[in-house]
């Protein structure tokens, strides 16, 4: 059980700075997610919890205690890689127990975890194989037995599932959600997925140009989305904004906060356009509909219109965010909002 | 229709005739040649006074003392060379795998003797073992270590040539396993540096273990090679002092114009030891061997 603070951290890569001055406390318990586009400096922040990259200036601590000086094995967290990094040339037996080897655990000891964790992970009948003979799923289990099997107070994982197939990967994102719930310890995870964000976690740390842009639960950066590129990095499709044509603001609306209709409606924003594309996705099918000025994503869960046809578009007012010329949110109480409001109801029907 | 038949049939054999008409030309005739030439007593002068007498020119090697003297000479050459150039090749490959730029400089310097004619080599070296004017005793005595008499004592003959035959080798092959370093994944040693193992553990059961295919064929091929050693003792001791440096292949060109069968029956036995040899390596180590 550990939580995890970074105090005024920078990395640099020689005279790149990827990181610079951040500061962000991970939760002990917790499920966090890092995710970000790539090259947002998310792994880097992993690599600096695991000690594999030492940060050029400021502090990492886990568990109060400040890790820099301290070897990545001694650290009490175990990392789960995108390639696995499993050990070729050793078999999966050999894989999950070379962590319990090295910290000098005793034999009947290892053979009793290594058996109920490969019991718990479902790999028993394949101790003896080498990872080279296994599907990328049953690597990535072993990958995993291997992080699990030494208890350690933090779990690290860097985009695990990128090199699993779709189906196997919501799987497998259930069973981390059950296994975060086992074991209770702190788990970091990074990825570049706003799905698997959204899915696992219970805190998301949204991340762009080595800059934390939102920390927040799920439904929080959903519904209040901090600035204009946590609004459109989180949801598929990303959230549609346009210009206001006012103090260079923009106005934003999620794809099913919109309603489409074949006759004009009384919405507080509603324009006419043309749906351009159709994509039927079975419980919902989104259209691409392209008005005057903008073209728009809309999610509905009736199949009710064809391409080319004409439709009316309309969002209320509830479901309407607008963000200021350095793309940060404008609050709900925030003295313009209303006047933003008015001017978007003046745009009726262009 | 018959005729495409036939030559679909045909098609993969006319491909590799081509290659197929060298190697019987110029691999499996010259091996069969010599096996023939083995069973004669040849005349170089007239070919029709040539005698076949069977398994004599072999009865006659298994009772000489001077082919077990050669035969231990190859052995122990062979032995001294593989070892040594194999740990220090692999102890230079894991200093240079470190990236720096000091060591892209060594690198392509160690490689350099590779690239030098034997002959030249073989001729520095012998000027640098001169006993009395040499460099190397001119360093042994300049630290307070007795002179050696290098080339010119059946003592210290045979390490002299190994010394060279090291020298020579070590950049190549440790180019070789620089290689094959490289090609180990950076992250399962990051894996490893989370498993908490220590570096002599990091080294004997991931980074020997992932290179222990170029280590084999490194090797089986230079076993095959310092067994077939010749052109560094033709050049430094002509096979003395007192046949202490005669190895198997010089002693075989002993005979080239006294007795080209019992030369040819040599051969054969020693082209019959290294196959074995080989044989061995690949029943011993094989499973110790981690293809991907």
């Amino acid at each position: 059980m550990a939580a995890i603070e970074f105090v005024n951290v920078t990395q640099a890569f020689e005279k790149n700075v990827i990181i610079k001055d951040l500061n962000l406390k991970i939760e002990d318990g917790k499920f966090t997610v890092l995710v970000g586009p790539s090259g947002c400096g998310k792994t880097t922040l992993l690599r600096m919890i695991a000690g594999l990259d030492r940060q050029t200036a400021g502090s990492v601590l886990i568990g109060g205690e400040d890790v820099t000086d301290i070897a990545p094995g001694q650290r009490g967290v175990a990392m789960v890689f995108q390639n696995y990094a499993l050990y070729p040339t050793m078999t999966v037996r050999e894989n999950i127990e070379f962590g319990l080897k090295n910290n000098k655990v005793s034999k009947e000891e290892r053979n009793r975890l290594v058996e109920s964790i490969s019991e718990t992970v479902g790999l028993s009948p394949y101790l003896n194989r080498k990872p080279s003979a296994l599907s990328g799923g049953q690597r990535q289990r072993v990958a995993l037995a291997r992080a699990m099997v030494k208890k350690p107070s933090v779990f690290l994982m860097d985009e695990p599932l990128s090199n699993l197939d779709a189906k196997l990967r919501a799987q497998m994102r259930i069973e981390l959600i059950e296994l975060h719930k086992k074991l209770g310890t702190t788990f970091v995870y990074v990825t570049h997925d706003q799905v698997e964000a959204m899915s696992m976690a219970d805190t998301i740390v949204l991340m762009n140009q080595g800059r934390i842009q939102q920390e927040a639960a799920p439904e929080d950066i959903y519904r209040q989305p901090n600035n204009l590129f946590a609004a459109q990095f989180i949801g598929v499709p990303p959230m549609n904004v346009g210009d206001l044509g006012m103090d260079g603001v923009k106005f934003g609306f999620r794809p099913e906060g919109a309603v489409l209709t074949a006759e004009r409606t009384d919405s507080h924003f509603g324009v006419r356009g043309r749906i351009v594309t159709r994509e039927m996705l079975g419980s919902e099918t989104i259209y691409q509909v392209k008005t005057k000025q903008h073209a728009f994503m809309i999610k509905c869960t009736e199949d009710q219109f064809t391409v080319d046809q004409e439709v009316f578009l309309g969002v209320d007012a509830s479901k309407i965010f607008f963000f200021r010329q350095d793309e940060h949110r404008i609050a709900q109480d925030d003295v313009r909002h209303a006047a933003y409001m008015a001017a978007l109801r003046g745009q009726q029907h262009e | 229709m018959n005729n495409t038949r036939v030559w679909q049939k045909l098609r993969p054999y006319a491909l590799v005739l081509p290659a197929m008409i060298g190697i019987l030309l110029f691999v499996v005739y010259p091996i069969l040649y010599l096996v023939k030439l083995s069973m004669f007593k040849y005349n170089l002068l007239n070919k029709d006074k040539s005698k076949f007498i069977g398994a004599d020119n072999y009865t006659e090697i298994f009772s000489r003392g001077d082919f077990y003297n050669a035969l231990l000479t190859t052995v122990l050459y062979t032995v001294g060379v593989v070892v040594i150039t194999m740990a220090l090749s692999l102890f230079i490959a894991l200093w240079l795998n470190q990236n720096t730029r000091f060591n892209a400089l060594v690198q392509a310097g160690i490689f350099t003797p590779h690239i030098i004619s034997i002959v030249s080599i073989a001729l520095v070296w012998m000027w640098l073992m001169e006993p009395n004017y040499g460099l190397l005793n001119f360093a042994l005595k300049a630290v307070g270590l007795p002179a050696l008499p290098w080339l010119q004592s059946s003592s210290t003959s045979l390490l002299s040539i190994i010394i060279v035959s090291v020298w020579q080798n070590v950049g190549y092959y440790s180019l070789l396993i620089v290689a094959a370093l490289k090609n180990i994944p950076q992250t399962i040693y990051e894996a490893a540096a989370l498993d908490n193992a220590s570096k002599f553990k990091v080294f004997y059961k991931i980074t020997l273990p992932m290179i222990s295919p170029q280590l084999f064929f490194i090797l089986v091929i230079m076993t095959i090679g310092s067994f077939k050693v010749f052109d560094t003792v033709k050049i430094m001791t002509g096979g003395g002092p007192n046949g202490s440096t005669t190895t198997l292949v010089y002693y075989i060109y002993e005979f080239r114009t006294t007795s080209i069968g019992y030369a040819s029956a040599t051969g054969v036995v020693l082209m019959a030891i290294i196959t074995v040899l080989t044989f061995i390596y690949f029943r011993l180590l094989s499973n110790k061997v981690h293809y991907q």
